[in-house]
């Protein structure tokens, strides 16, 4: 953050938007929305899920066109862009799914289907050649891999550097990065925005859309703050800051987190105990761990630290290889999810679409679906009974849908989140673990979800909250649990809360602790 | 009915009456009551098959279980003259445990549907063949089963006692698929067994039960094909078989990546089936080309059918815009 206010209004503008328009059916997604992009700038996009992001994404790709404005590119004025003419004048997206093949190496995905080939009939691809064009691109974005490295071996910030160097690759001007650090663990997202300043050097700029603030408020020059379709506000380098952010996003301030510090409350009895168990990632370390009724554990640490793999045992999905799980002071053995699910042991996994909900259900045949049985008569399944504990449901959580009878998959993020919540509260959880609960879901979602698991904890539910977002553990966590390289390095207490203690244990050291003794093994 | 399966129906009834329009026998009452009972016979293959292919996997040995459970079934009553009730159970019992072996196989030890069914259909038509020494199991002159053969190959007012069998089975299995919590269970899994997993389904033995459902039905219609033929030389007795109850399912609006389609479809998917066959031999078209008639009609009808949800999507997105339009200013 030395010389970031330098470029300003001399460079003509790389990219500039003027009072587009873009309308669905019975939504107007875009409107009057002006921007400019200089190069070497880098743009904090930010708004709420169905603020206008995509749709702005979409017309930038060439993929939508909007109904009326003007996209000046590069001095050239367009009534729309076309794909072709959004990658000709160097455009280039990288998505938070990322569109690698995994089964291939970094430079096969780099040049995949522009590979150099060798002369001859046999059209062979030119390794040495590939080879040689990769290096630089690769150390452009400061890639600390080699360019044959299968990329089902790397990280998923090295996976970004892969896309971010195939967007180099095609001579990119701009890079419009769509929250690349929501999957990313603390020390990743530390290297990917290094990755943005060396774009931002190169004279390249970007465009990073971001749920998560203070990355925004560390590299941006400059924040777009869309709202309902329309430009809420711009923030120059001086302005940013979170709480100004979120006002321009939701038009109000928002009382989203607890405030950290608050009275500690009286820690409930223990509801799941784990002893000494062993998971398949780490079959050589035990670990345990002890869920408190009413009281949120934030499980913390980088991701492939065993985090996912511990709620994996608990709900019984992953087999659990030694140690004991009591439930209530009474020995428990779950060998599957239904046995989990059986004893009010419910989890809210990391992979939404793919585990945790059905899309192509309805949002009530998802509620109903683990409790079945109490939906049926004979056999039968009751629609009736089914629509009627849906709908409460619906209400209790404000999914936003226009029925229970709605295809999950047609719902945005946070209410596919609040649909497997909402699974999960009409059958009364004992023990409730949710991983990364809030990935990808816009700020007004995250609060509710928050206050969800609040209200679980004070109606006396052990709630494990595994999260990579910092801001999040320490906010809505009573107690922080670190895990590092498949064990659990510490726990935190409320007054010793905070973003380095969380990162110390996160990385093997010791915190540091308010009383001498604290942490445990 | 689905609009998918009225379809069907109408196209069933269409080809019927160019049929009946080039050769009237096609409505004879012989011609009809043969017909329906092949339909009884393939019909409950069909349905089976269905529970398996709803769950996204495939059963391909169901031709060379009716050529082992058929030898079988002829060898107990006709040789060893067990009783045929008793015998009856026995079979449908052996297709139980050969559809539990199968879903075993595929849900525990984690094999892929096709290669383990496909190992089943070498294994049994081997096994039928050893087990016959390559003869023909058949009923010796004068053995007679009246109860049985009423009940297999008889009439009720004038309708085949199989087709009457196959109603019978397809409404209760379409309120098992389409009603029951083990049916919504086997859509869940078909659509996504991970997600379904997650739910605290024990998905293992709900399609453990979808290959032993298939497994009983193979069985009991190979009794049925048994009593048909009365012989069985085990080489070629039910070849193919298991592709036209797959083709019936997907004719029938199954897909095979599991997770959808109507009972009532797999049924009519028989129907259309057969009324081809009956086709080929009414209308003179030489028999050598029945499989290639068989082929190009369900690949039209795939076809139409996808290419008009193709349509009707379309149509509907540029309804949806056109009233999009004139409705956004109020937005």
């Amino acid at each position: 953050m030395t010389s970031t206010d330098s470029t300003q209004p001399t460079t003509a503008p790389f990219l500039s938007l003027e009072a587009v328009r873009k309308t669905y059916p019975g939504v107007v997604a875009l409107d009057r929305f002006s921007m400019e992009v200089r190069p070497g700038e880098v743009i904090g996009l930010v708004g709420e899920n169905g603020a206008g992001k995509s749709t702005l994404m979409k017309i930038l790709g060439g993929v939508t066109r909007p109904d009326s404005g003007t996209i000046t590119v590069d001095g050239a004025a367009h009534d729309a862009l076309t794909v072709e003419q959004s990658i000709g004048s160097g455009i280039a997206f990288v998505h938070q799914e990322l569109n690698l093949f995994e089964n291939l190496d970094v430079a096969a995905n780099i040049f995949f289907g522009r590979e150099p080939l060798r002369a001859g009939p046999l059209r062979l691809v030119d390794r040495a050649k590939l080879r040689e064009m990769v290096a630089p691109l690769l150390k452009r974005v400061g890639a600390n891999f080699s360019a044959d490295a299968p990329v089902a071996s790397l990280s998923l910030a090295q996976q970004q550097m892969v896309e971010i160097a195939k967007a180099l690759s095609i001579k990119a001007r701009l890079v419009i990065l769509d929250e690349p650090t929501s999957s990313l663990p603390m020390a990743e997202t530390e290297k990917l925005l290094d990755v943005i300043k060396g774009l931002k050097a190169q004279g390249i700029s970007v465009i990073f859309i971001s749920h998560r603030l203070h990355e925004i408020e560390r590299v941006a020059d400059r924040v777009v703050v869309l709202r309902d379709g329309t430009l809420a506000g711009t923030l120059p380098k001086s302005h940013i800051n979170h709480d100004e952010m979120v006002r321009l996003m939701i038009g109000r301030m928002l009382k989203e987190r607890e405030k950290a510090g608050e009275a500690a409350r009286a820690p409930g009895s223990v509801a799941l105990s784990a002893d000494a168990i062993r998971t398949s990632t780490y079959p050589d370390r035990p670990v345990s761990i002890e869920l408190r009724r009413a009281e949120i554990l934030g499980l913390a640490g980088l991701v492939g630290s065993g985090r996912t793999e511990l709620a994996r045992v608990l709900f019984g999905i992953e087999e659990r290889l030694a140690g004991s799980v009591t439930l209530d002071g009474k020995p428990l053995n779950v060998t599957s999810a239904a046995d989990a699910v059986a004893n009010g042991i419910f989890l809210v996994p990391e992979d939404r679409k793919l585990t945790g909900i059905l899309l192509d259900l309805s949002i009530a045949q998802n509620i109903s679906l683990p409790n079945l049985p109490a939906h049926a008569r004979r056999s039968l399944v009751s629609v009736g009974a089914e629509l009627s504990t849906a709908e409460k449901q619906k209400k209790n959580l404000g999914i936003k849908a226009p029925s229970v009878l709605t295809r999950t998959g047609t719902l945005s993020g946070g209410n596919q989140q609040k649909v497997v919540l909402a699974k999960w509260l009409a059958m009364n959880p004992k023990v409730m673990i949710l991983d990364e609960p809030t990935r990808g879901i816009d700020i007004g979602a995250k609060a509710e979800i928050y206050g969800l698991m609040r209200a679980l904890a004070d109606a006396g539910v052990a709630v494990l909250m595994i999260s990579s977002d910092m801001e999040e553990v320490i906010g809505v966590s009573d107690r922080i649990a670190v895990m590092h390289e498949g064990q659990i390095s510490g726990i935190l207490d409320k007054d010793d809360f905070s973003q380095e203690n969380v990162l110390l244990l996160a990385v093997g050291k010791k915190p540091k602790l308010l009383q001498a003794a604290g942490g445990a093994q | 009915m689905s609009k998918k399966d009225l379809g069907l129906l109408i196209l069933i009834l269409v080809v019927g009456a160019v049929v009946t329009a080039i050769n009237p026998r096609f409505l004879s009452a012989i011609n009809l009551a043969n017909t329906s009972n092949l339909v009884a016979l393939f019909g409950i293959l069909s349905i089976g098959q269905a529970f398996v292919i709803i769950t996204g996997g495939i059963e391909l040995s169901v031709g060379s279980v009716i050529a082992l459970l058929g030898t079988l079934f002829i060898d107990f009553i006709a040789v060893r003259e067990v009783s045929w009730p008793l015998a009856f159970v026995l079979i449908l019992a052996l297709g139980a445990i050969i559809g539990f072996v199968h879903g075993w196989l595929i849900t525990r030890l984690k094999l892929q549907p096709f290669v383990v069914t496909l190992c089943g259909l070498l294994i049994y038509r081997g096994v039928a063949r050893f087990y016959t020494a390559d003869g023909t199991a058949g009923f010796a002159f004068g053995q007679n089963f009246p109860t049985l053969e009423f009940l297999t190959a008889g009439r009720s007012y004038g309708l085949p006692n199989s087709f009457i069998a196959l109603i019978v089975i397809a409404i209760v299995m379409w309120v098992v698929l389409h009603r029951s919590v083990f049916g919504r269970y086997l859509y869940a899994i078909g659509k996504n067994e991970e997600a379904a997993k997650y739910s605290g389904i024990r998905t293992g033995r709900v399609i453990i039960a979808a290959y032993v459902i298939c497994g009983v039905l193979t069985a009991l219609s190979a009794i049925y094909f048994a009593m048909y033929t009365r012989s069985i030389s085990p080489a070629s007795h039910g070849q193919f078989y298991e592709l036209y109850a797959i083709a019936a399912a997907v004719l029938g609006g199954f897909s095979l990546r599991g997770g959808e389609g109507s009972l009532v479809g797999a049924v009519l998917g028989t129907v259309l089936l057969q009324e081809l066959q009956n086709l080929v031999n009414l209308l003179g078209i030489p028999s050598s080309l029945n499989f290639a008639v068989m082929g190009g009609v369900i690949l039209i009808g795939v076809l139409v059918d996808q290419q008009w949800g193709v349509f009707r999507a379309r149509r509907r997105m540029l309804e949806a815009s056109r009233r999009g339009v004139a409705g956004a200013p109020a937005e």
